[in-house]
């Protein structure tokens, strides 16, 4: 799996995620856009495959998170391109799928864009409180399975 | 976030009894004054000097009830200060490897 932009220059502002599956790309299109597939892997959702269409993406909620991320579709190509706003936090964001047919199956990209240079973490590596609230998200990830 | 603003975030939560009473907060939801004194090691009226400073970074809210205020965490006053990209990198990873799963266990 390839990943890139989360880390070295600060010019980047988006983290791509590749990954090459053995498996067609009609049945990878289903397990990103059918609600009860999405849940398996994602989150609990109301998703519907429309452009337009409101949706949200759900998790346990923490103190000062409510655990749901606010989504809108903006693209959906069958088999190839599907795309999605992604806000929570306050922070608004898009995540963009592509699929391409490869000979063992389907690589498969996820590009999250939009961050804004002030939401990154301009004071990175800061010793306080924050990591405790990061380690609540992750617990919270771990918990959706 | 402006710079002023991430200054008094910073500011806050460098002194310690402030971190562990929004650590507090952030953990156990609504509090008081008072449950908050019980064990923060210090008097109440240096816990509500702490609060204020707190507040005014937004990184606490209060509402009254009753003859008493509850103080609560913001934890979204430091989502600016948050590493996101970092953050959406590992759950990324974490979800692709799910999905795999899922196309595994999937009908042809």
């Amino acid at each position: 799996m390839n990943e890139h932009g989360s880390e070295g220059s600060s010019e980047r502002r988006s983290v791509v995620v590749e990954k090459e599956f053995a498996h067609p790309p009609d049945k990878v299109w289903r397990a990103l856009t059918e609600g009860d597939l999405i849940a398996q892997w994602l989150m609990e959702n109301d998703f519907r495959l429309e452009v337009g269409r409101r949706f949200q993406l759900r998790s346990q909620p923490v103190p000062g998170w409510d655990g749901v991320i606010d989504c809108v579709v903006l693209v959906a190509e069958p088999y190839e391109r599907l795309s999605y706003s992604w806000g929570t936090m306050g922070m608004e964001n898009r995540v963009a799928w592509t699929l391409t047919p490869t000979a063992g199956g389907t690589l498969l990209r996820m590009e999250q864009s939009g961050f804004r240079e002030d939401q990154e973490a301009n004071y990175k590596g800061a010793m306080y409180g924050w990591r405790k609230f990061i380690g609540q998200l992750e617990r919270v990830v771990e918990e959706i399975r | 976030m402006s710079a002023a603003a991430a200054n008094s975030v910073f500011k806050a939560l460098a002194d310690p009894t402030r971190r562990a009473i929004f650590e507090r907060l952030t953990r156990d939801g609504e509090l008081t004054v008072h449950a908050l004194t019980a064990r923060a090691g210090v008097s109440q009226p240096a816990v509500s000097k702490h609060l204020t400073v707190l507040k005014r970074a937004r990184l606490v809210s209060d509402r009254r009830a009753g003859r008493e205020m509850h103080y609560s965490a913001q934890p979204k006053s430091l989502a600016p200060l948050v590493d996101w990209m970092a953050f959406y990198g590992v759950f990324w990873r974490d979800r692709f490897s799910r999905l795999e799963d899922v196309l595994e266990r999937m009908e042809p």
